[in-house]
């Protein structure tokens, strides 16, 4: 599936939901079920710093594609971190450098990625987004792309 | 006292709330409950139309002109100087400074008096319960000089040592910089005894009375404080402006902290000769508008009565403590005995920004994170607390919605 295919499918899922309720307890689950990230990339070098709640971030390339795996110390913001990695891991550098996070808007948490939250979600995409910036240069500089 | 708000000694609540057209807010289609009041109060009608009427009445610079305008302004503003003055007892008007807020009135003391006062060596005193603004100004002045910071400890309760304190004091101190309420906690320090000790020593005091001065009767005479200070903001009154009160003495042998106009008397390219108290601390041109409109918020307070607001607002944070209580997993942080009406927590295992979201969607405005006192929440080993800071507008009402607010949370987090 493309980026956007992920982000439709989120998008219907949520649809589902009738009220909020619903939509934070299907989010708060979602934290739940992340895969956990792996104790050793759990490390100070590794966290994104929110004001508030902490993210942790590691990033492995595999044959052309880029898989993230996180953690944060908040269960909701754990939820919308899922969210973001269902949507941006193993997709290739190029295709994650140009994502545009329509969904987030479409499913209403848009507030969550605003200033005042400082829950680290921003700061995490754009750390995908770097990260994907760096193994896209390096494809390109390997010819391999 | 006011009869518009009070029936004898009891606050009319309903009446109050009306002049407070904020407080009428839906969030998510649910009655907006505020309790982030420590960040920043709701503003009452009285302060609203005083800003529009200043702008279609008075606007115009002050000091200088000569004209009709600049004449107006300028007597409502040195009006509103005065009116801060009696608010807090000031000896004279010309010790109340203008400043941004509290910060910048504790960044003033910080730079102009660490200038002249502080070398390599000194001390300066704070406690462990300052918010960052009363922390980083006095670390920038300590690099600045080779001083050294001190810090009063606390107990778990989250109130100060004062046996400590004593024991810090000695002829190296230069400084002592403390909050009389904090921001975080709630705790109501003991601010006379902090102040007769360190003038046993001859060593003077400033305090952070942000979150004090909109919660109970405040007099810099009787307390004998050097320096004091506080935001318009906290206190109904508009952003952005806020109050240094020093001492005349020691502000006459402080050097200026910014130049520019106003706080000057004569300037050549050789040498500038400063204006007076309380011109010489306030260059260029002020915040007219909110001067003039703090003037409001004072009249505002003063109608309702700062005795019983005291008294109404130690009920809230006394029902408010009783009911979350009850909660399973609540733990509190901050249970001092003297506490104005701040109720710090968190729930076992849950992350205090999660209830802030879950609380949100409720449409109840808490505020969670560290509430810039870093230092204050590593003490007690936590990343942040939920904090509910109830003002005189709030209801026993709006505090069963968020005990069942945080209920709800707690079942949904689990």
């Amino acid at each position: 599936m493309t980026i956007n295919e992920i982000q439709d499918e989120l998008i219907e899922e949520f649809s589902l939901f009738g009220d909020w309720m619903e939509k934070y307890e299907n989010i708060i689950q979602m934290g739940k079920e992340l895969p956990l990230i792996n104790a050793q990339y759990k490390t100070d070098d590794n966290i994104i710093k929110g004001c508030q709640s902490r993210v942790w971030l590691h990033a492995d390339y595999k044959e052309g594609r880029i898989f993230f795996t996180a953690d944060s110390d908040a269960v909701i913001t754990k939820g919308l971190v899922s969210m973001v990695i269902r949507v941006l891991s193993g997709h290739a550098p190029a295709e994650i450098m140009n994502a545009e996070l329509y969904f987030v808007d479409k499913v209403g948490l848009r507030e969550h990625l605003s200033m005042t939250r400082s829950n680290g979600l921003l700061s995490m995409i754009k750390q995908m987004k770097m990260y994907a910036m760096a193994m896209h240069s390096k494809q390109n500089a390997n010819g391999t792309v | 006292m006011n009869a518009l708000h009070t029936t004898a000694d009891i606050l009319d609540i309903e009446k109050i709330r009306a002049d407070f057209p904020i407080l009428q807010t839906k969030v998510n289609g649910r009655p907006l409950v505020y309790f982030d009041n420590a960040a920043s109060s709701q503003k009452p009608w009285k302060v609203i139309k005083a800003i529009e009427d200043y702008y279609t009445k008075l606007n115009s610079n002050v000091h200088r002109g000569v004209h009709h305008l600049s004449q107006k302004a300028t007597d409502a503003f040195e009006a509103s100087r005065r009116k801060v003055a009696a608010f807090i007892n000031a000896a004279h008007d010309y010790e109340v400074i203008f400043t941004r807020g509290t910060t910048e009135s504790i960044n003033l003391v910080a730079h102009s008096f660490g200038k002249r006062f502080v070398n390599e060596g000194d001390v300066v005193i704070i406690s462990a319960l300052e918010h960052h603004s009363n922390i980083v100004p006095w670390q920038m002045l300590c690099e600045d000089r080779g001083a050294k910071l001190k810090v009063i400890p606390i107990n778990e309760k989250g109130e100060l040592n004062i046996e400590a304190f004593r024991e810090l004091l000695d002829d190296t101190v230069k400084i002592v910089s403390v909050n009389y309420v904090s921001n975080s906690l709630g705790t109501i320090n003991p601010v006379k005894e902090i102040i007769s000790l360190a003038r046993y020593n001859d060593i003077p005091v400033m305090l952070d009375v942000a979150q004090a001065v909109q919660h109970m009767p405040i007099d810099v005479q009787e307390l004998d404080v050097d320096f004091a200070a506080f935001s318009s903001h906290k206190m109904y009154g508009p952003t952005g402006i806020g109050v240094l009160y020093g001492k005349e003495s020691w502000l006459n042998k402080m050097p200026p902290y910014q130049g520019g106009g106003e706080m000057i008397k004569t300037v050549t390219f050789d040498k500038t000769v400063y204006n007076e108290l309380p011109f010489k601390f306030e260059a260029g041109t002020p915040h007219i508008e909110a001067v003039i409109c703090l003037s409001a918020a004072i009249d505002y307070i003063n109608e309702i009565g700062l005795d019983n607001i005291a008294r109404y607002e130690h009920e809230l944070l006394v029902y408010a403590t009783e009911q979350l209580s009850m909660i399973e997993g609540i733990r509190f942080i901050g249970t001092a005995d003297n506490k104005a009406s701040v109720v710090s927590f968190n729930l076992d295992g849950i992350h205090a920004y999660d209830v802030g979201v879950i609380l949100d969607q409720l449409g109840i405005a808490v505020r969670t994170g560290h509430h810039c006192t870093q230092p204050l929440m590593d003490i007690f080993c936590i990343p942040g607390t939920v904090r509910a800071s109830f003002a005189f507008y709030n209801t026993k009402e709006e505090i069963d919605a968020l005990v069942e607010g945080v209920k709800r949370a707690s079942r949904m987090l689990r």
